[in-house]
């Protein structure tokens, strides 16, 4: 899967899209990939402010729970409901259906690679 | 030195030359003499035989439980103990394992753990339940530990009834004092139920749950509908804890009545009563909360090759995969008691139990309506509201007074309430089970009469 130029990455394998004032986050294919099949997602209320590098809810896969943290600092404004029921969208489409939760917030003054920088930092990580 | 054997003096003297020290006192230099006893006074010496003798003559010397007439209750309760449950238990396929950390080849003990599951999500009315807990009162803990993080942690506030088990509130207190967690009571009202309205206030839109016991502290059933309606009004959740877990055979259990978790104590199913244990938890949820239940879980599945077979399921909750965040520090069940107990109702039976329920409700309505007809200081507490097994008896005296006179007339009355305080009268808590013979109930009403 080819990494869309339009979204920006994070290291700890997320990614953003900016959209106005707001940015919507998901977890790139490798995480999916890295995670397995994703079973149960547990995601904020909206509404709760968030800051940077906090918890903003849980993965849970068939071999492991990990949290994903907020890239950008804000408030909780939308969540992808869908995944209540159909969790595996986040493995089949991680950077579409997929999605996890909208912050309003901004990106700016954080420290983000384009697709191009994020695939050479997975070589790097997988070398 | 053989490593099963103890020290002889001639090891001893050769460790303490070793270590530079001079007496096996030296050893323990570091504790401070205020807190040493200089010498204990003992008797001399005896061999095996003697020391049995000694000790049979002091346990002789107690009323066993089944000697006498015996109405004990207040938590731990005394019913039928058929042969077939020991000699399953001491199988030592079962006896001797401990909870499945390599689960899958234990089929056998999954597909106890998973009767067990199912026969407590029948009783309760609920479609989950875990593999068992402790004991009631940390099965109550950590079903408002449950509520508190089913809510999110935003409510720390956590609504009582007054007439939970009083030791269950103690347990409960070290855990919330711990968590940050702020307990209010509900009293009873005069007829020693809950007043639903009362529930409402407390709970508002405040309280993570609203915890009651049914039957209660007292014996008496509560409304639990209303009682349900009241705590989910400002959003808590509704908790049911049970201590006399037969009631479940005649009683519907809370999650008929939308009850969001049923817990409470399984002693009653096949586990002898014995001072200090063993007891057996249980608790049951409602499946939108499944994953924040704490505990194991088995689960039924299929082999590589179609075949019926059993699984640990939601594992990614607990401790040994989730470390610190857990659901719980609940990474083990009761396994041996819940074997007990799905042994005991598997051997009762569904219609068994239900027969053995009604005929300890039978039982103990004959000796209230004798109790009723008594001329004199003896009379019921709450004459009006309804019992499963056990009621509240007050008489001319205190409870502790009242139940040593009855002791002299050979009868376990039963448990003084004194002892834990709480708002009701001071009298006697008196349970009746199927074990509970026509004779018994004679004596009892004899001696009622005689210390009238």
């Amino acid at each position: 899967m080819s990494l869309p130029a339009e979204l920006l990455y994070g290291r700890s394998h997320e990614w953003i899209r900016v959209e106005g004032d707001a940015v919507v986050i998901g977890i790139t294919n490798y995480a999916q990939d890295q995670l397995g099949e994703v079973v149960y997602v547990e995601l904020p209320e909206v509404g709760t402010g968030v800051a940077t590098g906090e918890e903003l809810g849980t993965l849970e896969s068939v071999k492991a729970v990990s949290e994903f943290l907020a890239p950008v600092g804000g408030e909780v404004i939308g969540v992808n409901e869908r995944l209540e029921d159909e969790p595996n969208l986040v493995n089949e489409d991680p950077y579409g259906a997929g999605w996890l939760v909208k912050i309003s917030g901004s990106a700016e003054g954080e420290d983000f690679l384009d697709a191009e920088a994020y695939q050479q930092f997975l070589e790097q990580e997988s070398g | 030195m053989h490593p099963w054997v103890g020290a002889g003096n001639d090891d001893q003297r050769h460790i303490l030359t070793l270590l530079g020290l001079k007496t096996v006192d030296d050893l323990f230099a570091s504790i401070p003499a205020e807190v040493c006893t200089e010498r204990l006074d003992l008797p001399p010496a005896q061999d095996e035989d003697g020391i049995r003798k000694t000790f049979a003559a002091m346990a002789n010397a107690n009323a066993v439980m089944d000697s006498l007439p015996c109405f004990l209750g207040a938590g731990v309760y005394r019913h039928l103990q058929p042969a077939v449950v020991d000699a399953v238990l001491s199988r030592a396929e079962f006896f001797t394992s401990y909870t499945p950390y390599q689960p899958e080849i234990s089929q056998g003990t999954l597909q106890v753990i998973f009767e067990f599951q199912t026969l407590i999500g029948r009783l309760t009315g609920l479609p989950v339940a875990n593999a068992s807990l402790y004991d009631g009162a940390t099965a109550l803990v950590e079903a408002v530990l449950f509520s508190h993080r089913v809510l999110r942690g935003k409510r720390n506030l956590v609504v009582v009834a007054e007439t939970l088990h009083p030791m269950y509130r103690k347990v409960l207190d070290t855990y919330t004092t711990a968590a940050g967690i702020e307990v209010v009571v509900v009293p009873p009202t005069d007829d020693g139920r809950l007043d639903p309205e009362q529930v409402r206030a407390a709970a508002s839109d405040r309280a993570c749950c609203v915890v009651l016991q049914s039957p209660n502290f007292l014996g008496i059933v509560e409304d639990l509908p209303s009682l349900a309606d009241a705590t989910h009004e400002g959003g808590a959740l509704a908790v049911q804890v049970v201590t006399e877990a037969v009631s479940l055979g005649l009683l519907a259990g809370g999650g008929d009545f939308e009850f969001d978790v049923v817990c409470g104590e399984a002693q009653s199913f096949g586990i002898a009563p014995g001072f200090g244990g063993p007891h057996l938890g249980f608790f049951a949820c409602a499946d939108r909360h499944v994953r924040q239940m704490p505990g194991r879980l088995a689960g039924e599945t299929m082999d590589e090759e179609g075949n019926r077979a059993f699984c640990l399921t939601l594992s990614t909750r607990e401790q040994h995969i989730r470390r610190a965040k857990a659901t719980s520090n609940i990474c083990t069940n009761q396994g041996l008691m819940a074997l007990a107990a799905t042994v005991w109702l598997e051997a009762v039976g569904g219609a068994g139990l239900r027969e053995l329920a009604a005929s300890c409700l039978a039982r103990s309505e004959e000796l209230k309506r004798r109790i009723a007809e008594l001329d004199g200081p003896w009379r019921l507490a709450y004459p009006s509201s309804p019992t499963f097994n056990e009621f509240l008896l007050l008489g001319p005296g205190t409870g502790p007074e009242l139940v040593d006179r009855l002791a002299g007339e050979k009868v376990l009355a039963g448990v003084p309430t004194a002892t834990w305080g709480g708002s009701w009268p001071d009298g006697i808590l008196v349970a009746v089970t199927e074990r509970n013979s026509a004779s018994d109930i004679g004596a009892f009403v004899a001696a009622l009469e005689k210390l009238s």
